[in-house]
């Protein structure tokens, strides 16, 4: 008996559930906002492309691109769980390599800004 | 002042292993004064109309743990569940997600076994103190834990459980439940050596925080919370295992 490797992948979910439940709806507001053509000062393209180009900004956004994506993936498998899809391996091994390749191609796209 | 009575309707499954291929439902009609519980409904069923219904009670006071049942489909007390409280027509069924013993006995065989697994008791890796000291604790230690001490076994979690109906391997809520109530003790080391059977595969991970166990816990204990906090120390456990310079 030893402690199971989906406490990893728990914690990501964990940690990525906690921070878009605090994130995403500031996020959500603020797309409305702007599609409204109400674009708060600081959020013009100028501003946004200098935060993503600072590695200050480019680790905060790594960060949350990151852990959303594993908590996605470890809630879809939870989810495919409850539908009575009975192929848990499958399923994770699918779930979590989309998860894998969304990190590098985050990662590989925030180094090139 | 005589209390109202309500005719109710008792639909009660049935089953005897020996005689009947599969359960069927019979109906009683119990005239109940409005203050009775449904176990007093079952319990004049029993005296007065049939004497081969079969069911487990036994303190009618939410102590014992035994007389739970799965009351119009919510698991329930049944000391609990008062007539006034529910309509006229009653379905009464053996609790969910667990095999039927006979009419509304169930086999609890597999939650035993988990309880034990959850080894809810005091582990001390140090010696215990002399048998004339007793353990100290301050009272911030003891509400640590303490809503987890209510716990009386009646299985109403398990049956409401979806995780634990899909798949019968999982702990469940429970086992899990007592375990925290162990590892929250000031006066317990035995935490990590609980995690290593409880955050295994068929552990705190196959839990996905329906929550239906701490709505229906008829002594308001909240298991949800306590797999949560154990999935915490969990994943905290297995770093700390995995680390350089962690435990092996």
């Amino acid at each position: 008996m030893s402690i199971a490797r989906k406490s990893v992948v728990w914690g990501l979910f964990a940690a990525g559930g906690t921070l878009s439940a605090f994130l995403f709806p500031a996020v959500i507001a603020l797309f409305l906002l702007v599609a409204l053509g109400r674009v708060p000062p600081g959020l013009e393209f100028a501003n946004l492309q200098a935060f993503a180009g600072h590695w200050v900004g480019k680790s905060a956004l790594f960060l949350v691109i990151f852990l959303s994506l594993w908590h996605a993936a470890h809630r879809l498998r939870v989810v495919f769980h409850d539908f009575g899809v009975r192929r848990d391996k499958a399923v994770a091994n699918a779930v979590y390599l989309v998860a894998a390749i969304g990190t590098v191609m985050t990662a590989f796209y925030l180094y090139r800004i | 002042m005589t209390l109202k009575t309500r005719q109710l309707e008792l639909e009660v499954l049935r089953y005897d292993p020996e005689k009947d291929s599969e359960p069927h439902f019979q109906a009683y009609s119990v005239s109940c004064p409005e203050d009775w519980a449904i176990l007093d409904a079952l319990n004049y069923v029993k005296e007065n109309l049939d004497t081969t219904l079969s069911y487990r009670w036994s303190c009618h006071m939410m102590v014992c743990g035994s007389c739970g049942m799965m009351v119009n489909g919510e698991p329930s007390l049944t000391c609990k569940t008062f007539i006034r409280d529910l309509p006229d027509k009653v379905r009464i069924e053996p609790l969910q997600n667990f095999p039927i013993e006979r009419d509304l006995v169930v086999v609890l065989d597999d939650v035993m076994d988990k309880l034990q697994r959850a080894q809810p008791w005091i582990i001390r890796q140090d010696d215990p103190p002399p048998p004339d000291v007793e353990y100290n604790q301050p009272r911030a230690a003891l509400y640590k834990f303490k809503q987890y001490t209510m716990c009386i076994n009646c299985m109403c979690c398990y049956a409401a459980c979806p995780q634990y109906g899909l798949d019968p391997s999982f702990i469940g809520p429970a086992a899990l439940a007592m375990a925290h109530r162990y590892n929250l003790d000031s006066r317990d080391q035995g935490k990590s050596q609980r995690l290593d059977i409880l955050a295994d595969h068929d552990g705190v991970w196959d839990c996905s925080f329906v929550g239906a166990c701490s709505e229906v816990c008829p002594k308001s204990v909240d298991p949800a919370a306590a797999i949560q906090q154990m999935k915490v120390d969990g994943a905290i456990e297995w770093w700390k295992q995995k680390l350089p310079g962690g435990k092996s």
